[in-house]
């Protein structure tokens, strides 16, 4: 099994793409239905943030160990236009774009870690995480 | 260019089977085609199933949102079925809701739905 993946986000069938690798791997790791479907769906709200707001941007996904546990690890990043208030931008029902405004929040709330890093004018780093129980 | 979801008329309602995973294109497609079809030519009501789906985020979530407020204004009844275990969990967690959108099991189970709440108006 690959343990890590790159890939590039250009348009958005890579959003289906990412996600799809996303969710093998957490399969392929032992992560139940529920949580493949959480892993899945929080690749799909950050990569289409990267096709809407920034154009390009690429995803990172990897296993990790801590000790005895697994997990998976994720990392979406874009050189776009950065976000200028994070905390807004995390905030339910929050959009520039007409959007519910719940992809961020809702990765945030899907995932056991959430780390987000912004600048504006040089780009958005976004890492999710999830260990198996 | 074709979303690729049919459409149909099933006694007089319209049924629509999402088959397959769609990209953001073909879901905005859909929606284009499904509304110029509901309200082009009267039907006594909307069932929408999307069991074929594994992965229902925030931006499908706003298009199925869209589509019952406008069957809404549209006084055409809309049932949506076969929302995976795992998707429901999901959307919630999400702090997403349908919204009030009457739900089923599947197709079938939508369908008589549909049927029963035109015989209840019949009364
Ligand atoms: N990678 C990014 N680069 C620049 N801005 C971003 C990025 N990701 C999110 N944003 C900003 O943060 C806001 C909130 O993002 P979020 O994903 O929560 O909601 P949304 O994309 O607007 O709607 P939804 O995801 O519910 O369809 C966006 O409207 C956008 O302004
Ligand atoms: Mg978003």
């Amino acid at each position: 099994m690959n343990l890590k993946q790159t890939l590039p986000i250009t348009s958005e069938y890579d959003i289906i793409t990412a996600r799809q690798a996303a969710r093998e791997i957490a399969r392929q790791i032992g992560f139940n239905t529920v949580d493949q479907v959480r892993i899945a769906t929080a690749v799909s709200e950050l990569t289409r943030n990267v096709v809407l707001y920034a154009g390009l941007g690429k995803v990172d996904i990897e296993v990790v160990t801590r000790g005895e546990r697994q997990g998976i690890e994720i990392t979406v990043s874009d050189q776009g236009p950065g976000i200028a208030d994070i905390e807004l931008a995390l905030s339910d029902g929050y959009s520039t774009s007409n959007g519910l405004g719940a992809g961020l929040s809702g990765a945030r709330r899907l995932m056991d870690t959430f780390f987000i890093e912004s600048r504006v004018g040089q780009g958005t780093i976004v890492k999710v995480g999830k260990w198996k129980n | 260019m074709s979303s690729g979801v049919p459409i149909l008329k099933v006694d007089d309602y319209w049924v629509v089977a999402v088959e397959e995973t769609l990209h953001d294109q073909s879901v905005i497609q859909f929606k284009e085609e499904l509304l110029h079809n509901i309200t082009g030519v009267a039907g006594k009501g909307l069932v929408i199933d999307i069991s074929a789906l594994e992965v229902v985020d925030s931006f499908v979530t706003r298009v199925l949102i869209e589509i019952s407020k406008l069957a809404g204004l549209l006084g055409l009844p809309f049932v949506l079925t076969g929302i995976k275990p795992a998707v429901a969990i999901t959307l919630t967690e999400m702090g997403l809701d349908l919204q009030g959108m009457a739900t089923a099991l599947n197709l079938q189970k939508g369908l008589e739905k549909l049927k029963n709440l035109a015989r209840m108006e019949q009364r």
